[in-house]
């Protein structure tokens, strides 16, 4: 048993490593799409905002609103 | 009439953080200073004011925020005029935030402090997210802790406390040249007066005249929920962006939930954004929730908190940004006007309307419709 979680150990750390020497297969000049105002979530954050505020007050879920929520619950 | 707070802990990251996270290489949010004007309309209730937001950067390297935020509420929802009366009240949220960036890795402290009448929360915030190979990937954390202190109008002896945790982790991955995608997972954690001190249940009753009466509700005193979503957005070969989100959602008081939203964003010429979206959301009930309970004290836990009820409700939204030209203010850059209008409709499976009258349980099913107007200036420096 411990032999085999030091070979997964050993397999995660080796997969780690490998990681960290990814080459990056979108290279920085083929990313100017992301930098198009259009490509942005959440381009205005106060508004964005606001509108999780509405869900969240009226709606029973919460959370993970993809990547901001917030708000009140007006009765 | 107290405004339930239930996460304030997720707004003061949202406005701390970049609003581009994941996008593009480390780097902090444009100065910038956005004056909002928002509005709700619908089931009774209207509810509209300001949103002050600037944020500012020094060398690169750090940067501040601050939120100003007011809630004016005129409500006559059906809870209210079900068994009270109609009420005015204000919330106001000042918020603030400030970040540190070092090397691919930024560092963000938030608090935030909500006031009403009849509740208070306090909530501290604490993120970090990291930039890997190449760029390509973000990851983030974060951390927020809430406490709030309920109070009831026309008792002062009433004050009860609320403590509140949210754990939430997030990855966006740059997929191709056009294609970016995001999860995320947010685990909130409630305990102590979790419920509405003013709302009430509703149970037969042969003595009433109307055939039931109402008792206060009763809530159990913690809940943790999980959430799960997943987001992608593509890059149209004619300058055009298309998204897709889908959320999951569960808690411990037995609400489930899905949540699926498109959108489309269009640009004409230099100086407009057009958006189209279009939202669907649907829950289940809380184990506790009934619209008519079978007698008083039927149960240890009761809810009739239509929000808790099964039902679904859709939305969809337009919105428009126009660019201005310049306008001989010295130290702006640039600066938008925008408005974006949602419309929402909302359908209860188990929530009756009582004002309508007739048999007990046998009242028309409860809906309604909404309105969301948002329109702000912005402006870069």
């Amino acid at each position: 048993m411990a032999t085999k979680r030091v070979l997964a150990a050993t397999a995660l750390l080796a997969a780690l490593t490998g990681c960290a020497g990814v080459e990056p297969w979108v290279k920085p000049y083929e990313r100017q799409n992301f930098a198009d105002p259009i490509m942005a979530a959440d381009r205005d954050p106060v508004a964005v905002a606001y509108l999780n505020h509405v869900f969240e007050a009226r709606e029973g879920a919460r959370g993970a609103l993809g990547g901001h929520g917030g708000g009140c619950g007006c009765n | 009439m107290r405004t339930i707070l239930r996460l304030l802990p997720l707004l003061v990251p949202a406005l701390a953080l970049a609003p581009d996270q994941g996008a593009r290489a480390a780097v902090l949010p444009d100065d910038r200073a956005d004056a909002l004007y928002h509005r709700y309309d619908g089931g009774g209730v209207t509810i509209d004011g300001p949103s002050l937001l600037v944020r500012k950067k020094f060398a690169e390297k750090y940067s501040v925020s601050a939120n100003y935020y007011v809630d004016m509420v005129s409500s006559a929802s059906i809870d209210v005029i079900s068994t009270a009366s109609p009420y005015r009240e204000q919330r106001t949220q000042t918020s603030v935030g400030a970040d540190v960036l070092n090397g691919r890795t930024q560092y963000t402290v938030s608090f935030a402090n909500s006031d009403e009448n009849d509740y208070t929360a306090r909530t501290a915030g604490f993120d970090v997210s990291q930039d890997l190979f190449g760029d390509l990937t973000r990851l983030s954390f974060g951390y927020s802790r809430g406490w709030d202190e309920v109070r009831k109008r026309g008792d002062d002896a009433f004050s009860e406390p609320v403590d509140r945790s949210t754990w939430r982790f997030g990855m966006t991955q740059i997929l191709t040249p056009k294609l970016m995608m995001g999860v995320s997972y947010e685990l909130v954690s409630d305990e102590g007066f979790l419920n509405n001190p003013y709302r009430s249940v509703r149970y037969l009753d042969s003595d009433s005249a109307s055939g039931f009466a109402f008792q206060p509700e009763v809530y159990p005193g913690t809940r943790t929920s999980n959430a799960f979503s997943i987001d992608a957005r593509y890059f149209l070969p004619y300058r055009a962006a298309v998204s897709g989100h889908y959320r999951w959602f569960n808690d411990t008081w037995g609400v489930d939930a899905d949540t699926v939203k498109v959108g489309y964003t269009h640009p004409v010429g230099k100086q407009w954004i057009l958006e189209l979206s279009y939202r669907w959301y649907g829950q289940s009930a809380a184990d506790f929730y009934s619209d008519l309970f079978p007698r008083r004290d039927a149960q240890n836990f009761m809810g009739r908190d239509k929000e808790l009820s099964t039902f679904s409700s859709q939305m969809v939204g337009l919105g428009a940004t126009y660019e201005l030209p310049p306008f001989g203010v010295p130290f702006l850059k640039r600066s938008t006007v925008s408005l974006f209008y949602d419309r929402f409709r909302f359908a209860y499976d188990d929530f009756r309307d009582v004002t309508a009258g007739g048999t007990p349980g046998e009242e028309p099913l409860y809906g309604f419709d909404a309105e969301v107007l948002r329109l702000f200036f912005s402006g870069w420096f």
